[in-house]
């Protein structure tokens, strides 16, 4: 249970997502490789969101395909981090014991929950409710999370929001950490993310019915 | 089976911190079994006749409270999204959740049932058959209801259509539940007979509720 496969790509092809029948995107092809970072921009609603909801396997396609390779027999979804705006943190339970759970839940075990909140700088916030902390506290809880169990597949939405300065060199530590070990990131993003990424942009959709060409930042 | 124990842990854990549910379905159990005797009159064979019907009714009606927090909750803080990453099916996140509810709403109704049966002046012998029918019953009812909570998860106020959803699939449960009790305190039908078909309900209710759950949250994706 939980064995964490070595994710080597991510191969997505002329993917569309529909939200509530409204087209978000489409067309949109890229693939990503282990070691690699991949900056998705564009504007607000332009569909970043949606983008890594699909990824994460929350939200099914309208056409198009993601595929992955290296995975074994477990679905792409047990090998991804996902790092939302709904951080999935309980606010009644302490830091640490939010970051035990989601390691025993994740399973394929990283660092203990003290030392993956003493690496993001809130080795103090251990015993305190998450509901306690600021807004930017809690997203390096959140990020600590990505610590505690590993998985090949980063996910982060707008992983620098609410983070101090000291705070983003510390994400962009970890990010660059997780790439040299061969992990894959994907983050949606406005502002530079202090590493060396990827850019893929997305653009709306044109209201006719022509088919949009995919953006031209693809894979070199 | 670690991230079943992990979640059914976290579960009991926030049910018994500030906010969680914990002894609420309990105190609300009390207060109806109260409401009863004030609204009926110190009548003590007629509360004994038809107190396993409100206890019954009681229970059934206090395993909705919380019930419409179970998946609600989740989806909100985005936590749903961490569990289906889990690498475990949504059954067994149902089942685990399902079990810390009933373990926080249905186990201490049925415990309490003989404190609450002196309030309807129950006889001994009807207080051992109602712990006996809540305890395999109560089950039936949170499985029955986790459907409904998941169908209802991303609602806004799904607590009164939560309600409305379930409470009619939940009419088999009493009316077995009540006719074993009532059997127990002397009836023309044997215990057994009531009692084994309401373990089976509990039984059906188990397989669907789970099934059932895990399908509405996936489609709900």
């Amino acid at each position: 249970m939980g064995v964490a496969g070595a994710v080597e790509q991510v191969d997505v092809e002329d993917l569309a997502c529909r939200r509530s029948g409204r087209l978000i995107f489409e067309g949109l092809s890229f693939r990503v490789r282990a070691g690699e970072a991949l900056a998705v921009t564009g504007r607000n609603g332009a569909g970043k969101s949606t983008l890594l909801a699909a990824l994460a396997g929350q939200l099914r396609p309208d056409r198009g395909r993601i595929r992955a390779e290296g995975l074994g027999d477990a679905p792409l979804t047990e090998h991804l981090h996902l790092v939302a705006h709904r951080d999935a943190l309980k606010a009644s339970l302490t830091a640490g014991e939010n970051l035990a759970f989601a390691r025993d839940l994740l399973g394929a075990h990283r660092l203990g929950p003290r030392e993956a909140l003493d690496r993001v700088g809130l080795a103090h916030a251990d015993r305190i409710p998450v509901g306690y902390l600021s807004a930017g506290q809690r997203r390096r809880v959140a990020l600590a999370r990505l610590l505690v169990a590993h998985r090949p597949l980063w996910l982060l939405d707008e992983p620098t929001s609410a983070l101090d300065a000291g705070s983003q060199a510390t994400l962009a530590a970890l990010m660059r950490e997780h790439l040299a070990g061969g992990g894959l990131l994907i983050a949606a993003t406005h502002q530079a993310i202090g590493i060396e990424a990827r850019e893929l942009r997305i653009e709306r959709p044109k209201a006719s019915p022509q088919e949009q060409p995919s953006p031209p930042d693809e894979a070199p | 089976m670690r991230a079943f124990l992990a979640l059914l842990s976290r579960d009991l854990k926030l049910a018994a911190r500030v906010g969680g549910s914990g002894w609420l379905g309990l105190v609300f159990f009390l207060m109806i079994v109260t409401l009863v005797p004030f609204a009926l009159g110190p009548d003590l064979n007629l509360l004994a006749r038809i107190g396993p019907a409100i206890l019954w009714i009681a229970a059934v009606l206090a395993t909705l409270i919380g019930l419409d927090r179970l998946f609600q909750a989740d989806e909100e803080d985005g936590s749903l999204d961490l569990l289906r990453t889990a690498p475990v099916p949504l059954e067994l996140v149902v089942l685990a959740k399902v079990t810390a509810h009933w373990l926080t709403t249905g186990l201490p109704l049925a415990l309490a049932a003989p404190v609450f049966g002196l309030l309807v002046a129950l006889s001994p012998e009807g207080m051992a058959a109602m712990v006996a029918t809540l305890l395999v019953g109560t089950p039936a009812l949170t499985f029955i209801g986790a459907v409904g909570a998941a169908l209802t998860a991303s609602l806004r106020r799904g607590g009164l259509i939560l309600a409305i959803l379930v409470l009619p699939l939940m009419i088999p449960t009493l009316i077995f539940g009540v006719s074993a009790a009532n059997a127990a305190m002397g009836g023309t039908i044997p215990f057994a007979t009531p009692f084994l078909v309401l373990c089976a309900l509990s039984l059906i209710a188990a397989v669907i509720g789970i099934v059932g759950a895990a399908a509405a949250l996936r489609w709900s994706e």
